[in-house]
Protein backbone atom coordinates (compact mmCIF):
# COMPACT_ATOMS: atom_id res chain seq x y z
CA UNK A 1 0.00 0.00 0.00
CA UNK A 2 2.60 2.69 1.13
CA UNK A 3 4.64 2.15 -2.55
CA UNK A 4 1.43 2.36 -4.35
CA UNK A 5 0.54 5.63 -2.24
CA UNK A 6 4.10 7.06 -3.01
CA UNK A 7 3.84 7.95 -6.66
CA UNK A 8 2.12 11.59 -6.94
CA UNK A 9 -1.62 11.29 -5.83
CA UNK A 10 -4.24 12.31 -8.59
CA UNK A 11 -6.45 15.28 -8.52
CA UNK A 12 -9.45 13.11 -7.01
CA UNK A 13 -7.87 11.60 -4.31
CA UNK A 14 -5.79 14.73 -3.32
CA UNK A 15 -9.73 17.04 -3.02
CA UNK A 16 -10.65 14.21 -0.99
CA UNK A 17 -7.75 13.68 1.44
CA UNK A 18 -9.50 14.92 4.92
CA UNK A 19 -7.40 17.69 5.91
CA UNK A 20 -7.69 19.24 1.50
CA UNK A 21 -11.43 18.79 2.20
CA UNK A 22 -11.92 20.77 5.30
CA UNK A 23 -9.65 23.28 3.28
CA UNK A 24 -12.00 23.34 0.45
CA UNK A 25 -15.35 22.64 1.36
CA UNK A 26 -15.00 25.59 3.95
CA UNK A 27 -15.59 27.57 0.59
CA UNK A 28 -19.13 25.61 -0.10
CA UNK A 29 -20.68 26.52 2.88
CA UNK A 30 -22.03 29.53 2.56
CA UNK A 31 -22.35 29.35 -1.44
CA UNK A 32 -24.68 26.30 -0.72
CA UNK A 33 -26.46 27.61 2.01
CA UNK A 34 -27.55 30.99 -0.27
CA UNK A 35 -28.96 28.78 -2.61
CA UNK A 36 -30.78 26.24 -0.75
CA UNK A 37 -32.62 29.67 0.89
CA UNK A 38 -33.37 30.68 -2.55
CA UNK A 39 -34.19 27.68 -3.98
CA UNK A 40 -36.37 26.92 -1.27
CA UNK A 41 -37.82 30.59 -1.55
CA UNK A 42 -38.48 30.34 -4.90
CA UNK A 43 -39.94 26.51 -4.54
CA UNK A 44 -42.11 27.46 -1.79
CA UNK A 45 -43.74 30.56 -3.67
CA UNK A 46 -44.57 28.27 -6.21
CA UNK A 47 -45.97 25.74 -3.51
CA UNK A 48 -48.16 28.42 -2.08
CA UNK A 49 -49.06 30.79 -4.49
CA UNK A 50 -48.55 29.93 -7.63
CA UNK A 51 -49.72 26.38 -8.66
CA UNK A 52 -53.20 25.38 -8.87
CA UNK A 53 -55.44 23.36 -7.18
CA UNK A 54 -55.72 19.84 -7.82
CA UNK A 55 -59.27 19.46 -9.52
CA UNK A 56 -59.89 16.25 -6.48
CA UNK A 57 -57.66 17.39 -3.78
CA UNK A 58 -58.22 20.82 -3.83
CA UNK A 59 -55.55 22.73 -1.63
CA UNK A 60 -54.32 18.78 -0.47
CA UNK A 61 -52.16 18.52 -3.28
CA UNK A 62 -49.60 21.22 -1.55
CA UNK A 63 -48.28 18.45 0.47
CA UNK A 64 -47.04 16.95 -2.84
CA UNK A 65 -44.20 19.85 -2.53
CA UNK A 66 -42.76 18.41 0.62
CA UNK A 67 -43.58 14.97 0.41
CA UNK A 68 -42.33 14.01 -3.01
CA UNK A 69 -38.68 15.68 -2.14
CA UNK A 70 -38.55 13.69 1.35
CA UNK A 71 -39.64 10.44 -0.42
CA UNK A 72 -37.04 11.06 -3.32
CA UNK A 73 -34.39 12.27 -0.53
CA UNK A 74 -34.99 8.66 1.28
CA UNK A 75 -33.69 6.68 -1.83
CA UNK A 76 -31.33 9.04 -3.27
CA UNK A 77 -29.36 9.10 0.36
CA UNK A 78 -29.13 5.38 0.26
CA UNK A 79 -27.46 5.69 -2.69
CA UNK A 80 -24.69 8.35 -1.55
CA UNK A 81 -24.34 5.82 1.36
CA UNK A 82 -24.15 2.73 -0.42
CA UNK A 83 -21.93 4.55 -2.94
CA UNK A 84 -19.59 5.48 0.19
CA UNK A 85 -19.64 2.20 1.50
CA UNK A 86 -18.09 1.09 -2.27
CA UNK A 87 -15.94 3.42 -1.62
CA UNK A 88 -14.80 2.19 1.73
CA UNK A 89 -14.24 -1.18 0.78
CA UNK A 90 -12.84 -0.91 -2.82
CA UNK A 91 -10.43 1.94 -1.76
CA UNK A 92 -10.58 2.35 1.84
CA UNK A 93 -10.71 6.30 1.88
CA UNK A 94 -11.49 7.91 4.46
CA UNK A 95 -13.53 10.40 3.82
CA UNK A 96 -16.13 7.86 2.47
CA UNK A 97 -16.42 6.40 6.09
CA UNK A 98 -17.27 9.93 7.22
CA UNK A 99 -19.99 10.40 4.22
CA UNK A 100 -21.66 7.33 5.37
CA UNK A 101 -21.66 8.22 8.71
CA UNK A 102 -22.61 11.83 8.10
CA UNK A 103 -25.44 10.80 5.40
CA UNK A 104 -27.09 8.06 7.93
CA UNK A 105 -29.29 10.17 10.16
CA UNK A 106 -29.68 12.94 7.54
CA UNK A 107 -31.21 9.59 5.59
CA UNK A 108 -33.36 8.43 8.40
CA UNK A 109 -34.94 11.96 8.80
CA UNK A 110 -35.91 12.56 5.79
CA UNK A 111 -37.30 8.90 5.47
CA UNK A 112 -39.33 9.54 8.53
CA UNK A 113 -40.09 13.04 6.94
CA UNK A 114 -41.41 11.22 3.72
CA UNK A 115 -44.01 9.00 6.14
CA UNK A 116 -45.27 11.15 8.63
CA UNK A 117 -45.82 13.99 5.57
CA UNK A 118 -47.58 11.20 3.02
CA UNK A 119 -49.79 10.05 6.27
CA UNK A 120 -50.68 13.63 7.04
CA UNK A 121 -51.48 13.46 2.89
CA UNK A 122 -53.45 10.37 3.31
CA UNK A 123 -55.73 11.05 6.10
CA UNK A 124 -57.83 13.60 3.88
CA UNK A 125 -57.13 11.91 0.69
CA UNK A 126 -57.19 8.26 1.45
CA UNK A 127 -59.30 8.46 4.58
CA UNK A 128 -56.46 6.60 6.63
CA UNK A 129 -52.91 7.52 8.01
CA UNK A 130 -51.58 4.30 7.37
CA UNK A 131 -52.35 1.56 5.02
CA UNK A 132 -49.91 -1.43 4.26
CA UNK A 133 -49.72 -0.29 0.64
CA UNK A 134 -46.25 -1.68 -1.20
CA UNK A 135 -44.48 1.51 -1.45
CA UNK A 136 -45.42 2.66 2.43
CA UNK A 137 -44.10 -0.42 3.32
CA UNK A 138 -40.80 -0.51 1.79
CA UNK A 139 -40.38 3.29 2.82
CA UNK A 140 -40.78 2.08 6.41
CA UNK A 141 -38.58 -0.64 6.01
CA UNK A 142 -36.19 1.51 4.57
CA UNK A 143 -36.37 3.67 7.58
CA UNK A 144 -35.79 0.88 9.97
CA UNK A 145 -32.31 -0.32 7.53
CA UNK A 146 -31.28 3.05 8.53
CA UNK A 147 -31.75 3.12 11.82
CA UNK A 148 -29.82 -0.27 12.49
CA UNK A 149 -27.07 1.31 10.72
CA UNK A 150 -27.37 4.47 12.66
CA UNK A 151 -27.64 1.80 15.74
CA UNK A 152 -24.54 -0.05 14.64
CA UNK A 153 -23.21 3.07 13.84
CA UNK A 154 -23.25 3.99 17.33
CA UNK A 155 -22.46 0.57 19.33
CA UNK A 156 -18.76 0.93 17.79
CA UNK A 157 -15.90 3.10 19.40
CA UNK A 158 -13.30 2.43 16.77
CA UNK A 159 -14.55 4.42 14.38
CA UNK A 160 -11.98 3.04 11.71
CA UNK A 161 -13.48 -0.35 12.04
CA UNK A 162 -16.63 0.53 11.99
CA UNK A 163 -16.50 1.88 8.92
CA UNK A 164 -15.15 -1.17 7.08
CA UNK A 165 -17.73 -3.24 8.86
CA UNK A 166 -20.65 -0.80 8.52
CA UNK A 167 -20.16 -0.11 4.55
CA UNK A 168 -20.59 -4.11 4.40
CA UNK A 169 -23.86 -3.40 5.81
CA UNK A 170 -24.77 -0.77 3.56
CA UNK A 171 -23.98 -3.01 0.66
CA UNK A 172 -26.09 -6.03 1.63
CA UNK A 173 -28.84 -3.76 2.31
CA UNK A 174 -28.59 -1.69 -0.95
CA UNK A 175 -28.70 -5.86 -2.43
CA UNK A 176 -31.40 -6.25 -0.27
CA UNK A 177 -34.09 -3.43 -0.90
CA UNK A 178 -34.94 -4.15 -4.86
CA UNK A 179 -35.55 -7.52 -2.98
CA UNK A 180 -38.01 -6.08 -0.03
CA UNK A 181 -39.43 -3.82 -2.69
CA UNK A 182 -40.36 -6.66 -4.37
CA UNK A 183 -41.67 -8.98 -1.87
CA UNK A 184 -43.34 -6.57 -0.58
CA UNK A 185 -45.71 -5.87 -3.87
CA UNK A 186 -46.17 -9.61 -4.01
CA UNK A 187 -47.33 -9.34 -0.66
CA UNK A 188 -49.86 -6.54 -0.69
CA UNK A 189 -51.44 -7.84 -4.12
CA UNK A 190 -52.11 -11.25 -2.75
CA UNK A 191 -53.52 -9.86 0.71
CA UNK A 192 -55.55 -6.76 -0.98
CA UNK A 193 -56.16 -6.21 -4.55
CA UNK A 194 -54.86 -2.42 -4.66
CA UNK A 195 -58.15 -0.15 -5.16
CA UNK A 196 -57.19 3.21 -4.24
CA UNK A 197 -54.05 3.63 -5.89
CA UNK A 198 -54.36 2.37 -8.73
CA UNK A 199 -55.00 5.52 -9.91
CA UNK A 200 -52.00 5.82 -11.86
CA UNK A 201 -51.30 9.52 -11.92
CA UNK A 202 -51.83 10.96 -15.65
CA UNK A 203 -49.21 12.64 -16.87
CA UNK A 204 -48.43 15.72 -14.31
CA UNK A 205 -49.22 19.06 -15.92
CA UNK A 206 -46.49 21.52 -15.77
CA UNK A 207 -47.87 23.88 -13.72
CA UNK A 208 -47.66 21.47 -11.12
CA UNK A 209 -44.31 20.41 -12.00
CA UNK A 210 -42.21 22.67 -12.18
CA UNK A 211 -42.73 23.67 -8.11
CA UNK A 212 -42.23 19.94 -7.40
CA UNK A 213 -39.09 20.16 -9.01
CA UNK A 214 -38.09 23.76 -7.78
CA UNK A 215 -38.91 21.88 -4.33
CA UNK A 216 -36.98 18.59 -5.07
CA UNK A 217 -33.68 20.97 -6.02
CA UNK A 218 -34.54 22.78 -3.24
CA UNK A 219 -34.44 19.84 -0.71
CA UNK A 220 -31.49 17.88 -2.39
CA UNK A 221 -29.64 21.44 -1.64
CA UNK A 222 -30.58 21.28 1.96
CA UNK A 223 -28.96 17.59 2.14
CA UNK A 224 -25.59 18.76 0.28
CA UNK A 225 -25.10 21.80 2.60
CA UNK A 226 -26.16 19.42 5.90
CA UNK A 227 -23.99 16.40 4.34
CA UNK A 228 -21.01 18.73 4.20
CA UNK A 229 -21.71 20.43 7.35
CA UNK A 230 -21.54 17.17 9.11
CA UNK A 231 -18.58 15.80 7.06
CA UNK A 232 -16.58 18.48 8.61
CA UNK A 233 -17.92 18.11 11.67
CA UNK A 234 -17.16 14.43 12.14
CA UNK A 235 -13.46 15.12 10.33
CA UNK A 236 -13.09 17.64 13.45
CA UNK A 237 -14.59 15.81 15.91
CA UNK A 238 -12.16 12.59 15.27
CA UNK A 239 -9.08 15.05 14.95
CA UNK A 240 -9.96 16.95 18.80
CA UNK A 241 -10.28 13.16 19.71
CA UNK A 242 -6.84 11.94 18.39
CA UNK A 243 -5.41 15.26 19.40
CA UNK A 244 -6.44 13.94 23.17
CA UNK A 245 -5.49 10.58 22.64
CA UNK A 246 -1.95 12.26 22.04
CA UNK A 247 -2.37 14.57 24.83
CA UNK A 248 -3.17 11.82 27.38
CA UNK A 249 -0.55 9.82 26.07
CA UNK A 250 2.12 12.48 26.54
CA UNK A 251 0.94 13.17 30.00
CA UNK A 252 1.60 9.52 31.02
CA UNK A 253 4.89 9.54 29.50
CA UNK A 254 5.80 12.85 31.48
CA UNK B 1 -12.45 -30.75 2.39
CA UNK B 2 -11.24 -32.81 4.95
CA UNK B 3 -10.59 -29.29 7.04
CA UNK B 4 -14.57 -28.20 6.21
CA UNK B 5 -16.00 -31.53 7.66
CA UNK B 6 -13.65 -31.58 10.46
CA UNK B 7 -15.01 -28.03 11.24
CA UNK B 8 -18.76 -28.91 10.65
CA UNK B 9 -17.88 -31.80 13.10
CA UNK B 10 -16.30 -29.63 15.87
CA UNK B 11 -19.31 -27.13 16.01
CA UNK B 12 -21.95 -29.95 16.01
CA UNK B 13 -19.50 -31.51 19.02
CA UNK B 14 -19.09 -28.78 20.62
CA UNK B 15 -22.96 -28.22 20.44
CA UNK B 16 -23.96 -31.32 21.85
CA UNK B 17 -21.93 -31.22 24.78
CA UNK B 18 -22.38 -27.64 25.89
CA UNK B 19 -25.18 -27.42 27.69
CA UNK B 20 -27.40 -28.63 25.19
CA UNK B 21 -28.55 -25.08 23.74
CA UNK B 22 -30.38 -27.04 20.68
CA UNK B 23 -32.82 -28.27 23.27
CA UNK B 24 -32.99 -24.71 24.93
CA UNK B 25 -33.52 -23.30 21.46
CA UNK B 26 -36.60 -25.71 20.65
CA UNK B 27 -38.32 -25.14 23.89
CA UNK B 28 -38.04 -21.14 23.29
CA UNK B 29 -40.16 -22.05 19.78
CA UNK B 30 -42.84 -23.54 20.98
CA UNK B 31 -42.81 -21.81 23.83
CA UNK B 32 -43.15 -18.08 22.18
CA UNK B 33 -45.96 -20.59 19.61
CA UNK B 34 -47.82 -21.50 23.00
CA UNK B 35 -48.04 -18.35 24.14
CA UNK B 36 -49.90 -16.59 21.44
CA UNK B 37 -53.44 -18.53 21.74
CA UNK B 38 -53.48 -16.55 25.34
CA UNK B 39 -52.91 -13.51 23.48
CA UNK B 40 -55.44 -14.09 21.03
CA UNK B 41 -57.61 -16.27 22.45
CA UNK B 42 -57.84 -19.69 21.99
CA UNK B 43 -60.30 -19.53 18.92
CA UNK B 44 -59.81 -22.65 16.73
CA UNK B 45 -60.41 -21.34 13.31
CA UNK B 46 -58.70 -17.79 13.98
CA UNK B 47 -55.59 -19.76 15.15
CA UNK B 48 -55.70 -22.18 12.26
CA UNK B 49 -55.37 -18.89 9.97
CA UNK B 50 -52.70 -17.68 11.69
CA UNK B 51 -51.00 -20.41 12.39
CA UNK B 52 -48.24 -20.30 9.54
CA UNK B 53 -47.41 -16.38 10.61
CA UNK B 54 -47.02 -17.40 14.21
CA UNK B 55 -45.06 -20.62 13.48
CA UNK B 56 -42.71 -18.38 11.19
CA UNK B 57 -42.04 -16.03 13.64
CA UNK B 58 -41.53 -18.20 16.63
CA UNK B 59 -38.60 -20.28 14.30
CA UNK B 60 -37.34 -16.53 13.53
CA UNK B 61 -36.96 -15.08 17.43
CA UNK B 62 -35.97 -18.28 17.93
CA UNK B 63 -33.29 -18.13 15.31
CA UNK B 64 -32.29 -14.51 16.62
CA UNK B 65 -31.66 -15.91 20.36
CA UNK B 66 -29.13 -18.14 18.80
CA UNK B 67 -26.99 -15.53 16.76
CA UNK B 68 -24.54 -14.72 19.22
CA UNK B 69 -23.39 -18.03 19.47
CA UNK B 70 -21.95 -18.57 15.98
CA UNK B 71 -18.95 -16.38 16.36
CA UNK B 72 -19.05 -15.01 19.95
CA UNK B 73 -17.02 -18.32 22.08
CA UNK B 74 -14.56 -18.65 18.93
CA UNK B 75 -13.73 -14.35 19.17
CA UNK B 76 -13.70 -14.85 22.93
CA UNK B 77 -10.93 -17.99 23.23
CA UNK B 78 -8.98 -16.84 20.20
CA UNK B 79 -10.13 -19.64 17.87
CA UNK B 80 -11.48 -16.59 15.43
CA UNK B 81 -7.95 -15.13 15.47
CA UNK B 82 -6.26 -18.52 14.17
CA UNK B 83 -9.14 -19.24 11.66
CA UNK B 84 -8.47 -15.71 9.43
CA UNK B 85 -4.90 -17.13 9.33
CA UNK B 86 -5.84 -20.89 8.31
CA UNK B 87 -4.65 -22.45 5.18
CA UNK B 88 -8.54 -23.32 4.62
CA UNK B 89 -10.19 -19.56 3.33
CA UNK B 90 -11.57 -18.07 5.85
CA UNK B 91 -15.20 -17.68 3.78
CA UNK B 92 -14.93 -22.10 3.39
CA UNK B 93 -14.72 -21.67 7.14
CA UNK B 94 -17.44 -19.40 7.55
CA UNK B 95 -19.48 -21.59 5.22
CA UNK B 96 -19.12 -24.84 7.43
CA UNK B 97 -19.48 -22.76 10.62
CA UNK B 98 -22.97 -21.47 9.05
CA UNK B 99 -23.99 -25.47 8.00
CA UNK B 100 -23.53 -26.30 11.55
CA UNK B 101 -25.60 -23.73 12.86
CA UNK B 102 -28.77 -24.38 10.79
CA UNK B 103 -28.07 -28.01 11.74
CA UNK B 104 -27.83 -27.27 14.93
CA UNK B 105 -31.03 -24.59 15.46
CA UNK B 106 -33.03 -24.94 12.13
CA UNK B 107 -33.34 -29.13 12.04
CA UNK B 108 -34.58 -28.99 15.77
CA UNK B 109 -36.76 -26.28 15.47
CA UNK B 110 -37.98 -28.21 12.17
CA UNK B 111 -38.69 -31.36 14.51
CA UNK B 112 -40.61 -29.97 17.26
CA UNK B 113 -43.14 -28.42 14.62
CA UNK B 114 -45.71 -30.98 14.51
CA UNK B 115 -45.77 -30.24 18.42
CA UNK B 116 -46.71 -26.34 17.67
CA UNK B 117 -48.76 -27.25 15.04
CA UNK B 118 -50.79 -30.09 17.28
CA UNK B 119 -51.13 -26.74 19.95
CA UNK B 120 -52.48 -24.19 16.83
CA UNK B 121 -54.54 -26.91 15.07
CA UNK B 122 -52.42 -26.57 12.11
CA UNK B 123 -53.52 -29.99 9.81
CA UNK B 124 -52.80 -31.30 6.51
CA UNK B 125 -51.41 -29.74 3.46
CA UNK B 126 -50.92 -25.92 6.04
CA UNK B 127 -48.65 -27.68 8.01
CA UNK B 128 -46.81 -29.66 5.26
CA UNK B 129 -46.36 -26.26 3.37
CA UNK B 130 -45.21 -24.03 6.61
CA UNK B 131 -42.36 -27.30 7.05
CA UNK B 132 -41.34 -27.35 3.27
CA UNK B 133 -41.16 -23.69 3.45
CA UNK B 134 -38.94 -23.78 6.81
CA UNK B 135 -36.95 -26.45 5.22
CA UNK B 136 -36.36 -24.11 2.12
CA UNK B 137 -36.10 -20.43 4.15
CA UNK B 138 -34.44 -21.35 7.20
CA UNK B 139 -31.17 -20.89 5.00
CA UNK B 140 -31.98 -17.54 4.40
CA UNK B 141 -32.36 -17.04 7.81
CA UNK B 142 -29.26 -18.42 9.21
CA UNK B 143 -27.28 -16.81 6.15
CA UNK B 144 -28.85 -13.55 6.73
CA UNK B 145 -27.98 -13.98 10.96
CA UNK B 146 -24.25 -15.17 9.95
CA UNK B 147 -23.83 -11.23 8.69
CA UNK B 148 -25.44 -9.93 11.30
CA UNK B 149 -23.29 -12.32 13.51
CA UNK B 150 -19.68 -11.16 12.15
CA UNK B 151 -20.79 -7.48 11.88
CA UNK B 152 -21.10 -7.23 15.69
CA UNK B 153 -18.58 -9.57 16.56
CA UNK B 154 -16.10 -6.81 17.85
CA UNK B 155 -19.05 -5.57 20.15
CA UNK B 156 -19.37 -5.98 23.78
CA UNK B 157 -22.51 -4.77 24.06
CA UNK B 158 -23.27 -5.78 20.47
CA UNK B 159 -25.90 -8.56 21.72
CA UNK B 160 -29.23 -5.95 20.69
CA UNK B 161 -27.95 -4.63 17.34
CA UNK B 162 -27.26 -7.81 15.02
CA UNK B 163 -31.55 -8.75 15.53
CA UNK B 164 -32.04 -5.01 14.74
CA UNK B 165 -30.00 -5.08 11.83
CA UNK B 166 -31.29 -8.41 10.46
CA UNK B 167 -34.85 -7.73 11.50
CA UNK B 168 -35.89 -5.50 8.06
CA UNK B 169 -33.52 -7.44 5.75
CA UNK B 170 -35.38 -10.74 7.04
CA UNK B 171 -38.64 -9.44 6.00
CA UNK B 172 -38.78 -11.14 1.85
CA UNK B 173 -37.89 -14.60 3.69
CA UNK B 174 -41.00 -13.83 6.12
CA UNK B 175 -43.13 -12.79 3.17
CA UNK B 176 -42.73 -15.66 1.18
CA UNK B 177 -42.31 -18.40 3.77
CA UNK B 178 -45.54 -17.55 4.99
CA UNK B 179 -47.02 -16.94 1.41
CA UNK B 180 -46.12 -20.54 0.54
CA UNK B 181 -49.32 -22.02 3.04
CA UNK B 182 -51.27 -19.74 1.56
CA UNK B 183 -53.92 -21.45 -1.03
CA UNK B 184 -54.28 -18.54 -2.88
CA UNK B 185 -50.60 -17.80 -3.71
CA UNK B 186 -49.98 -20.68 -6.22
CA UNK B 187 -46.25 -22.02 -6.69
CA UNK B 188 -44.71 -18.42 -6.97
CA UNK B 189 -43.65 -18.12 -2.93
CA UNK B 190 -42.10 -21.49 -2.88
CA UNK B 191 -39.63 -20.55 -6.13
CA UNK B 192 -39.43 -16.46 -4.54
CA UNK B 193 -38.43 -18.15 -1.64
CA UNK B 194 -35.85 -21.16 -3.27
CA UNK B 195 -34.01 -18.72 -5.15
CA UNK B 196 -33.71 -16.34 -2.37
CA UNK B 197 -32.29 -18.80 -0.01
CA UNK B 198 -29.85 -20.11 -2.85
CA UNK B 199 -28.43 -16.16 -3.24
CA UNK B 200 -28.50 -15.86 0.56
CA UNK B 201 -26.62 -18.90 1.00
CA UNK B 202 -24.15 -18.39 -1.74
CA UNK B 203 -23.42 -14.61 -0.80
CA UNK B 204 -23.30 -14.77 2.97
CA UNK B 205 -20.03 -16.56 3.76
CA UNK B 206 -17.95 -13.98 1.63
CA UNK B 207 -20.15 -11.31 3.34
CA UNK B 208 -19.68 -12.49 7.18
CA UNK B 209 -15.81 -13.90 6.28
CA UNK B 210 -15.06 -9.53 5.03
CA UNK B 211 -17.16 -8.61 7.70
CA UNK B 212 -14.78 -10.86 10.50
CA UNK B 213 -11.68 -9.75 8.34
CA UNK B 214 -12.63 -6.24 9.19
CA UNK B 215 -13.13 -6.58 12.34
CA UNK B 216 -9.90 -8.75 13.22
CA UNK B 217 -7.64 -6.02 11.56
Amino acid sequence: MTTVSAKKPNWFSSLAHPGNFLAWSRYLVWPLALLTVAAFAVGLWFAFWNSPDDYQMGDMVRVMYVHVPNAWLSQFVYAVMALSAFGTLVWRHPLADVANKAAAPLGATFTALALFTGSLWGRPTWGTYWEWDGRMTSTLVLLLIYLGIIALWRAFDDQLRAGRIIAIVTLVGALNIPVIKFSVDWWNTLHQPASVFTANGPRMPLPLLIPLLTMMLAFTLLFSLLQVLRMRTEILRRRADSLSRQAALQGVAS
Amino acid sequence: MTAFWTLIARELRLAFRAGGEALVLVLFFIMVGAIVPFAIGPDRPQLMRLAPGIVWIAAFLAMLLGLDRMFRADEDDGALMLMRHAVLPLEAIVAAKLIAHWLVTAVPVLLALPILALLLSMEGPQLAMTALGMLVGTPALVGLGGIGAAVTVGLRRGGLVAPILILPLAIPVIIFGVGMADPMSGRGATLFLIALSLVVAVLSPFAAALALRASGE
